[in-house]
């Protein structure tokens, strides 16, 4: 410890170490700024009895405002529901298609809506509702089960081939080829003029069996124009969308081996508010009829 | 005038308070100044100033201006709730800001250029600290007496008279600061109506904390605090010593005729150890009145010190006293370093108020004089001037040829493009159009540049546009939400840019904007 000594110009007095010729001159702190940091220190302990700050064994100490994180997300949770509940409660006695009709209903449905969807519907019909192979895109105007307001609230509410739901909608293609229903020659035959209705590439040769194979076996469901009936969720086959693959392999397996999609009933999983806030906000996507 | 000799110049006891070769131990509690009250040419024009100033503030709140029914009729209201901010014919939004972001450049700028050549004449005339303290001082001396009365009623016991004066002081002080915190909200919403709800108790919890953090703010800075809110807290007397230079105008004691500084007509003093010869007085009678009116507490005869604000009182009191002993003028003057240390030069050999001057009123013609105008021909000074001149002038043609018409698009991201059943493609959009002005106005939506894209409304979608028309309220932004639907493309594009365009239906004012169309 060298010596403390009086600094020549300011006679401050210096820590007593040098560096390199270099002294520190020993200030004292300027006095407000020792207060301001008193204060923090009786801030702090203040701070520390009022809320809750010092972990014990168990659990942390209470303090005495009795505040905690978990409580105030509590309230403003139910803040937030409280403020909520006149539109809910309209949009439990209306009609779907009456709550649309409202902007300022519907605005709030579609909100509720759109977040409800990115819990329960984005794992198959995509964050954005562009669906992909097998899952349908609702963006678009092409509707298996109809696109009108009510429908859509229908086909949410009880799902599509959902066993477990009663009032499920309910359909099932032949399979065509598995079960020996048509001949090889006729199957492809349809194929390719199921292809021409949509302008795909196709065989012309084999049209005219095909249209005669379509109109005995598959325009029942598909219609005669092969447009598709949504009473009973066949696909329009006339039209530029495809729920699987438009290549007439994939066209040809689903003739002879068909696949049928599933939709989970979501009426008594999510109840009415939310089926309706659903509908709503998949109707206004843009392909809504 | 020649009859007044030295004894006739009352000397003040005053002791410099801040004083840089007696500086106190920093725990020392600090020493109350008691300014003494001057009249002069700079009291004068700081009284100017206030009055300027003060008004500014006062009464900026409550001026009006009409712009139609949409819009408020204050003249200046910073409008946080909508997001505008109104200066008379000028109204700004938000992303507007760069505005008023030049507008503090320019600030800044006017502050380096007014320091560099004129010193720190924003500290002694302009800054609020400055203001509200000499409007503080004038209450005091108003109660409570000039120099000498406060003095004695500091020192005198406990009466009646002194309560009621100290506390009808406070009063006073305490009026004036919850006016300063009262004028400033007046800024944020219309005056009136704030008021009246302020006065009713009615007004936000915001309101009533900003009036009393700036009553507080006000009392204990301006009444109370006083010349350590300059010595410690602010940060500008550091800055401005690297703005100063030799060419900058500051106070200025001019001891080459000032000293050696004496009370007698006469002194015998040897100048140095070698030469005995007996000199004459300086012009300096030593009387104190330049450190008895200052309200920093110092002394300026000490030469350039951080605490000076250059307020210039002490000239006023010098010249005073000069013009009273029929002495020339600017004993402590406005002056640049670069002067004064010529002046010193001339006069070194050994100081001596015979050789300094002429005949008894008049210096001798050699000593420089520092004008303005030698001040204004600093490089410094005109460079600081011309980036000044260069950002307001552009400011204002941007301000004057800007658009009152915004539009932003934001394109559907997820998905970004729908394919239909008859094969189109469809794209979402939002489009923002920003109507600026107080008015009703209808527009004309066209899309350009894609002679195949058609719009569709969300509501309507079985009809195709090649235009639409669309109401915006006054001084909103209507957010439009549309589709464009167009062919796919045989080959294999993915995108195409094409404009949307906005045409005021009534005036030719138009705006656009670049969007893509995706066909993935």
């Amino acid at each position: 410890m060298s010596k403390k000594e009086d600094h020549v110009v300011n006679k401050v007095e210096t820590t007593g170490y040098e560096w390199d010729g270099i002294k520190e001159l020993n200030n004292p702190l300027p006095r407000w700024w020792l207060y301001v940091f008193y204060t923090t220190i009786l801030f702090a302990i203040c701070y520390a009895v009022y809320y809750p700050a010092i972990p014990l064994i168990e659990r942390n100490t209470e303090g005495l405002s009795n505040y905690s994180s978990r409580k105030e997300l509590e309230n403003e949770m139910a803040a937030v529901k409280s403020s909520h509940a006149t539109m809910l409660e309209l949009i439990k006695t209306m009609d779907v298609s009456d709550i649309q009709s409202d902007p300022k209903l519907a605005r709030f449905a579609a909100a509720g809506g759109a977040s409800n969807f990115k819990v329960y519907c984005s794992q198959c019909h995509g964050s954005g509702a562009q669906g992909g192979v097998g899952y349908p895109n609702l963006n678009d105007d092409d509707w298996l089960w109809g696109g009108s307001i009510n429908q859509i609230e229908t086909t949410i509410r009880h799902g599509i081939r959902y066993e477990a739901d009663e009032d499920t909608r309910y359909s099932e293609m032949p399979a065509f080829g598995r079960d020996q229903i048509l001949s090889e020659e006729q199957i492809i035959a349809v194929a390719n003029y199921v292809c021409s209705l949509s302008g795909l590439e196709h065989e012309e040769s084999v049209i005219a069996l095909g249209a005669m194979v379509f109109t005995e076996n598959c325009s029942s469901c598909h219609g005669d124009d092969g447009k598709g009936i949504n009473e009973v969720g066949a696909p329009n086959l006339a039209d530029k969308l495809w729920l699987y693959d438009k290549s007439k392999k994939a066209i040809l397996s689903q003739i002879i081996n068909p696949q049928h999609g599933i939709m989970p009933a979501w009426g008594n999983r999510l109840g009415d508010i939310i089926v309706k806030e659903l509908a709503v906000y998949v109707h206004g996507l843009g392909g809504g009829e | 005038m020649n009859n007044i000799g030295i004894k006739d110049i009352e000397q003040f006891d005053a002791e410099p308070v801040n004083r840089y070769d007696k500086q106190q131990p920093l725990y020392v509690s600090r020493k109350k100044i008691y300014p003494k009250r001057i009249n002069g040419i700079f009291r004068r024009f700081k009284w100017i100033v206030m009055l300027i100033t003060l008004s500014i503030y006062y009464v900026t709140p409550w001026l009006r201006w009409d712009r139609g029914e949409f819009s408020p009729n204050q003249a200046v209201l910073v409008d946080l709730y909508h997001r505008r901010f109104y200066f008379f014919w000028i109204e700004i939004w938000p992303q507007e800001f760069y505005y008023i972001a030049s507008l503090l450049i320019m600030a800044a700028l006017g502050l380096f250029m007014v320091t560099s050549s004129i010193g720190r004449a924003w500290c002694g005339y302009t800054c609020p600290q400055t203001v509200w303290v000499d409007l503080f001082l004038l209450i005091e001396r108003f109660i409570e007496g000039d120099r000498n009365k406060r003095m004695r009623l500091d020192k005198e016991a406990i009466s009646p008279t002194k309560i009621v004066k100290k506390i009808s002081k406070h009063i006073v002080w305490l009026l004036i600061a919850v006016a300063t915190g009262g004028a400033w909200i007046l800024y944020f919403a219309d005056a009136p109506t704030l008021l009246l709800k302020v006065l009713n108790g009615s007004a936000s919890i915001v309101a009533y904390g900003t009036i009393a953090v700036l009553t507080f703010t006000t009392y204990s800075l301006g009444g109370l605090m006083r010349e350590q809110v300059c010595t410690y807290m602010c940060p500008w007397p550091r800055i401005q010593a690297a703005m100063l230079d030799e060419n900058s105008l500051t106070v200025t004691y001019n001891n080459w005729r000032g000293e050696p500084r004496s009370r007698h007509s006469k002194i015998h003093k040897p100048i140095s150890a070698s030469d005995n010869i007996p000199v004459s007085r300086g012009d300096c009678v030593d009387c104190n009145a330049c450190v008895a009116v200052c309200p920093m507490g110092i002394d300026i005869r000490d030469g350039q010190q951080l605490e000076c604000i250059t307020c210039a009182l002490c000239i006023d009191a010098c010249d005073k006293v000069m013009e009273k002993l029929g002495k020339p003028k600017g004993l402590i003057s406005y002056s640049t370093l670069a002067n004064y240390k010529q002046n010193m030069k001339l006069a070194f050999d050994n100081i001596n108020s015979e050789l300094v001057h002429e005949h008894k009123e008049i210096l001798k013609p050699k000593f420089k004089h520092t004008t303005i105008s030698t001040i204004l021909q600093q490089p410094r000074t005109i460079i600081y001037f011309a980036i000044w001149v260069l950002i307001g002038f552009t400011m204002l043609i941007m301000l004057t040829t800007r658009s009152h018409l915004k539009i932003n698009v934001l394109h559907d991201r997820n998905p970004v493009s729908v394919r239909l059943s008859d094969g189109s493609i469809r794209n979402g959009y939002t489009v923002k159009i920003l109507n600026m002005i107080p008015k009703h106005r209808t527009f004309t939506l066209t899309v350009n540049d894609f002679i195949d894209g058609e719009i569709i409304m969300p509501q309507k979608k079985n009809d195709r546009f090649h235009k639409i028309s669309l109401n915006v309220k006054p001084d909103s932004l209507l957010a439009q939400r549309l589709f464009i639907i167009a062919n796919p493309k045989r080959n294999k594009v993915v995108e195409r840019k094409f404009r949307f365009q906005i045409q005021d239906n009534t005036s030719s004012e138009s705006a656009e904007y670049t969007a893509t169309f995706s066909y993935r």
